[in-house]
């Protein structure tokens, strides 16, 4: 693992790394590209939505300790929210530099939403309320198609317009200076570009006033109050950030699949945000950026191998690849669980927290 | 300085205090005792307003708080010490104490009261940097009041600061209770232990299933002959 203290102390070490980690991240869509294809260049893409998606909710469970289990409900409010306002179904055609902050605004309203009635509650009883939240919302999706048709029910809506930026599309392959930059490509800097963007919005929190109140809040409510901080006011801030990132990835989700529909937004997805922030190492951010990635793309890694390695070892497919992979995905937590229990890099606090209570 | 009059509190249809007078005039320890049940902390945790009162008024520097939500008792100036330590575990003691002065923003000033917090509690300044959970129960009794007076308070509420003690560490916080009292600190101690109580306050107030049954100064009150046979063991 990376000695942070020692990049600490030597700032041309650290300068150094940074610019190694920034060349990567700009080479990386080549790299796959060429060594993997388009599928996996794709799949890099969503990488990233759920990076963004972990680290907003990272934000409710990690920082606030608010078990959220209803948090895809805010991806789904964002990307309908682009659905609708940049579609034929409407025949809105909004710009995206319109659309994102709107979908951040809404989900975060979304947020407070969830957030005000739920004040009180904490742990099991918060993750039941939030988690008939989500449902809510996509039965909702599902259903508000009569009597008038807003959504389109559960046919989804399509023909979404592709993210663009004035005559710039990024569903095409952009010229620039005569060398042609492919649409994945496209999109995989739009999507690290908003993803850094949030990790620093994530960062800065971390480290401020209302950080450090979320954590005491997590720590201790009642003493939380006695220090004057309030706690109604900070909770629904959490509830509300949270929101607004998962409303932001959710608007780029249905800007660059070009269609929405409810069933992209099931229980299925925030239970697997929980399990990235949750794995990936609850209350930090490079362990839940990790977590994200991680369990983007293992899934998908279990999918296309698990059919030829039963091929070369049985000389035929024995399992389903499909069944395998969640088998062998639940199989992998189990283990991370077991053996780290606090996550993979969890934060500091988090740590000590699986100390405390082993000891 | 602090007023209550009237206060009760009820849990569902049970009345826990059933409308109690008491005051703290400013600069002065006042000591509520009373046997377990009696009522003592929910009348702590309706002054804190962790609780809400069912009637009666509670009034502070002549403002009526009744009302106020929790936080905004600290920039009022009271601050509460809850009962069972209530630190934050996995912040260090430095942590906990800036925590405490949260509504503050005069960092220097913050500075220079961690170190007086520091000269009260010797012990905290050992283990600046150690997490508040991994300390004993006395040590983090001990935070918790240093925390408390970090909000630079006008009054503190001690809720059984006592409890669950070694006698050795229940002394070495008493004399740091007596020291701030002692530096004009309008303090409101619930306690359990009679005897100790009555000996740091001023003044105390006898509870019983809900209600004040007796008042006066705490040497009359020590020296009161149905005191000392319920509370003291007489």
């Amino acid at each position: 693992m990376i000695d942070f203290a020692a990049l600490k102390r030597d700032r041309r070490a650290a300068l150094a790394a940074t610019a190694g980690l920034g060349v990567l991240l700009a080479l990386a869509p080549f790299l796959i590209g060429a060594a993997a294809g388009a599928t996996w260049l794709r799949i890099l893409d969503f990488a990233l939505l759920y990076i963004m998606l972990a680290l907003g909710l990272n934000i409710v469970v990690g920082f606030a300790g608010l078990l959220d289990m209803g948090y895809i409900a805010f991806y789904g409010v964002g990307a309908y929210l682009y659905a609708l306002l940049a579609s034929p179904h409407f025949g809105l055609h909004w710009p995206v530099w319109a659309i994102l902050p709107t979908g951040a605004l809404v989900a975060g309203l979304f947020g407070v939403l969830l957030g005000a009635p739920t004040l009180r509650l904490r742990g099991d009883y918060l993750a039941i309320v939030t988690l008939g939240f989500g449902e809510i919302i996509r039965i909702f999706l599902n259903n508000l198609n009569a009597p008038i048709n807003i959504t389109n029910g559960p046919q989804g809506i399509s023909g979404i317009d592709p993210i663009h930026f004035g005559s710039v599309s990024l569903a095409k392959p952009i010229d620039i200076f005569g060398f042609s930059l492919p649409s994945l490509h496209a999109y995989y800097y739009l999507f690290l570009l908003l993803a850094l963007g949030i990790v620093f919005v994530t960062i800065r929190l971390e480290n401020s006033r209302i950080g450090r109140a979320w954590v005491a809040i997590r720590e201790d409510e009642i003493a939380a109050k006695a220090c004057g901080i309030n706690t109604r006011n900070i909770k629904l801030l959490a509830f509300a950030m949270g929101a607004s990132f998962g409303g932001v990835a959710g608007g780029l989700f249905a800007g660059f699949q070009a269609f929405v529909s409810p069933e992209s937004f099931s229980l299925m997805e925030s239970v697997m945000v929980l399990c990235m922030v949750v794995l990936g190492g609850m209350g930090n951010i490079f362990g839940v950026i990790l977590g994200g990635a991680l369990l983007t793309i293992l899934p998908e890694v279990f999918r296309h191998s698990a059919g030829p390695v039963q091929q070369a070892i049985f000389g035929k497919v024995l399992l389903d690849p499909e069944a395998l992979r969640m088998l062998l995905f639940g199989l992998a937590l189990i283990v991370v669980m077991l053996y780290r229990p606090a996550g993979l890099w969890p934060s500091t606090r988090r740590r000590q927290e699986f100390k405390g209570s082993a000891a | 300085m602090l007023e209550v009059t009237g206060l009760r509190v009820a849990y569902g249809g049970i009345q826990a205090v059933r409308g109690i007078n008491f005051h703290v005039a400013e600069g002065e320890m006042v000591a509520l005792i009373g046997a377990n049940g009696a009522g003592k902390t929910s009348t702590l945790k309706a002054l804190a307003r962790l609780l809400d009162a069912a009637g009666g008024s509670v009034r502070f520097r002549g403002k009526e708080i009744t009302n106020l939500v929790p936080h905004e008792l600290v920039t009022q100036g009271i601050a509460l010490v809850p009962e069972g330590r209530g630190v934050f575990p996995r912040m260090t003691i430095v942590e906990n104490l800036q925590m405490g002065a949260y509504c503050r923003s005069d960092q220097a000033e913050i500075e220079a009261d961690i170190e007086r917090m520091f000269s009260y509690f010797p012990r905290l300044k050992e283990r600046a940097r150690q997490l508040a959970g991994t300390m004993s129960g006395g040590e983090q009794q001990m935070l918790a009041i240093g925390r408390a007076l970090m909000s630079r308070p006008k009054m503190l509420l001690l809720d059984e600061p006592s409890m669950g003690l070694a006698p050795i560490m229940v002394q070495k916080i008493f004399e740091v209770i007596r020291i701030v009292a002692s530096e004009g600190m309008t303090t409101l101690l619930v306690e359990q232990n009679a005897k100790l109580a009555l000996e740091t306050s001023q003044r105390g107030y006898v509870m019983e299933s809900g209600e004040i049954t007796l008042s006066g100064e705490a040497s009359a009150l020590l020296a009161d002959p149905k005191v000392r046979a319920a509370y003291l063991g007489e």
